[in-house]
């Protein structure tokens, strides 16, 4: 029941944004399809008519009205960056998207 | 990037039907952001407008705007579309600095507004209707700025700056369904949607419409099939088209480019485009991500939006007429010939020609100010006509005047360059300026007398029935009167006098 090939490892690294080397490619494809299967055995415990819920408690509408609260100073917001420059945070280029 | 190679447009309509399909992008101008209560504003100092949720600190939650989701619905009913009785927030998952949550909430798999629908109006008075799929809630992301690239874009960039005041700004997405049988006119069909989204939404005042601020931005699909194909072609999403003539040359650019792809027997890769109004074409982006790819799930922080029946009739009843709608009423009220109606429209003009009506004006008086002399000025000035510092009750107090003949059309231009030169209302610039029609006919009359006094032989010519040899005494008399007297009503005066 393997759904979880070393490719499929390698395209969700690098969506993620992970660096994975082809030694822990092989180990991950093997704990992903592990953990797969596992998720696979509660489906079978799971009959056709009880519907997905992704909300444990019944409950819809909870809101903030529009009002505008105080916001952190630049100084706080970038007190936890690893690096800023001229009021913003830096980052490593990335390419090919935006 | 060497320039691709383009199939002639007559040619690739030829071979093939055109297929597109427009996301547009509304940001509202609710005063707080979509899911926390940091200001929505344009143009703050970098992270100032940030809190603990916008820039995704642990164990930080996030709260839904009430007045977001109510913009939302009254777009989604303004396009004619159903409301969905229960709909919830869903994860987008990519990695990029611009939310730094890791993901972008929206919504998937329940938008809050479906299956709806807008007629848009060609040049040529040829009506589209175009179907809406959907129109859902999300967030928008920061700002990046890429520094060390010749050009200041991602190409060659050394490291990326990051402002995350946008971040979390409440957007409404709008998706068309496919829109076929446009033909040569699906270019012009695109910018004309667009157009109208952003009448609207700034007619129903829940953005602030400003494409320059990206407060609307449209990405535009394009496909094409050979004719008579039923299958649709493979298409491209072109990104960051955020002007109306932008988005009508990339359509067209596209339309050319996968021509020559196609009628030379190449294959298009599905792929997003980014469009450069400047050098005008498109270049290719990232191939597009599967929604797979996005791995969407339930947003578990956010409970169900599940608008009432009565919420839902109560933005209803509270939309105001819709663009279209009011264009055609004012056309019908004012009387104005096409191309006059046209041209009021097409310079944005609307609300001054209706606000001067309103304040006493007659329509075609109002008109020729706005487009004319206003028009002229702010061309000259290289201003946009809205930004002129007179207001339309002005611009009617002034025809008053003129209507009244307590002003020359030439006077009445004078008050208009006092007012915009700041010198006050117009009763004050007359004032300060002396502007007035000198009613009072003594001063007239003698001046009169002494022209034709001074002109004995004009004075005999008039008397022997040659009245266009008044003429020679109008001016004098004008230069005397510093122009304050109506011309007509000189000549007629001279006339009299002269019969005397």
């Amino acid at each position: 029941m393997s759904e979880i090939t070393p490719d499929t490892v390698r395209h969700l690294a690098s969506l993620a944004r992970i660096l994975v080397t082809e030694d822990e490619v092989e180990t991950l494809a093997k704990e992903l399809n592990v953990i797969v299967d596992a998720v696979a055995t509660v489906k079978k415990a799971v009959s056709g008519d009880i519907k997905a819920t992704s909300h444990p408690i019944p409950m819809a509408n909870v809101y903030r009205e529009d009002v505008v609260e105080p916001s952190l100073t630049q100084a706080e917001a970038l007190s936890g960056a690893p690096d800023s420059a001229d009021g913003r945070f830096r980052v490593a280029a990335i390419l090919d998207e935006d | 990037m060497a320039k691709e190679q383009l199939l002639s447009y007559e040619d690739a309509l030829d071979k093939f039907e055109v297929v597109i399909g427009l996301e547009v992008h509304v940001e509202l101008n609710t005063k707080s952001k979509m899911f926390c209560g940091c200001a929505n504003v344009f143009g703050s100092e970098p992270n100032t407008n940030v809190c603990p949720i916008c820039i995704a600190l642990p164990g930080s939650l996030p709260a839904v705007n009430r007045k977001a989701v109510e913009s939302s619905i009254a777009i989604g009913l303004a396009l004619d579309c159903q409301i969905a009785p229960t709909g919830r927030f869903a994860r987008k998952n990519y990695f990029y600095p611009d939310l730094a949550k890791n993901f972008q909430t929206s919504q998937y798999d329940e938008p809050i507004a479906f299956e709806g629908k807008i007629d848009i109006e060609l040049e040529s008075g040829e009506v589209h209707t175009v179907l809406i799929e959907r129109a859902h809630m999300e967030e928008d992301a920061g700002k990046l700025t890429h520094v060390g690239g010749a050009t200041g874009r991602i190409q060659g960039a050394e490291y990326s700056l990051v402002d995350y005041n946008r971040a979390g700004v409440p957007l409404v997405e709008i998706v068309t369904k496919p829109i076929f049988g446009a033909g040569d006119k699906a270019p012009e069909l695109a910018a004309a949607y667009v157009r109208a989204i952003r009448e609207i939404v700034k007619a129903m005042d829940v953005s602030d419409a400003k494409m320059e601020r990206g407060n609307v931005r449209c990405d535009a699909n394009v496909s094409l099939r050979p004719k008579g194909q039923e299958k649709l072609g493979t298409r491209t999403e072109t990104k960051n088209v955020n002007s109306l003539r932008s988005v009508e040359n990339a359509v067209r650019y596209e339309i050319q480019r996968q021509g020559y792809i196609l009628a030379n027997g190449g294959t298009i890769t599905q792929e997003t485009r980014h469009w450069h109004e400047d050098r005008g074409h498109t270049s290719s982006g990232r191939p597009k991500s599967d929604a797979d790819d996005y791995r969407y799930f339930p947003e578990p922080d956010l409970v169900p939006v599940q608008p009432s029946k009565e919420w839902i009739e109560e933005i209803r009843a509270s939309l105001p007429e819709m663009p279209s709608l009011r264009r055609r009423r004012l056309q019908e009220e004012w009387g104005f010939a096409e191309l006059e109606f046209r041209d009021v429209v097409n310079s944005d003009l609307l609300d001054q020609v209706e606000d001067t009506v309103k304040a006493g004006a007659a329509p075609q008086a109002a008109r020729k100010w706005w487009t004319g002399e206003l028009a002229r000025i702010a061309n000259a000035e290289n201003l946009v006509v809205q930004d002129l510092s007179i207001t339309p009750l002005q611009v009617a107090q002034i025809q008053k005047l003129i209507d009244a003949g307590d002003l020359t059309d030439r006077m009445a231009r004078d008050v208009v360059a006092g007012v915009l030169a700041g010198e006050g209302e117009p009763a004050q610039v007359i004032e300060k300026r002396g502007l007035k029609v000198v009613k009072d006919d003594g001063a007239l009359i003698e001046a009169i007398d002494k022209a034709l006094a001074s002109q004995p032989d004009v004075l005999e010519k008039i008397r022997e029935g040659k009245v266009q040899a008044a003429g020679a005494v109008i001016g004098a008399v004008m230069q005397a009167m510093r122009g304050q007297v109506d011309a007509a009503r000189v000549r007629e005066l001279i006339l009299e006098r002269a019969s005397k």
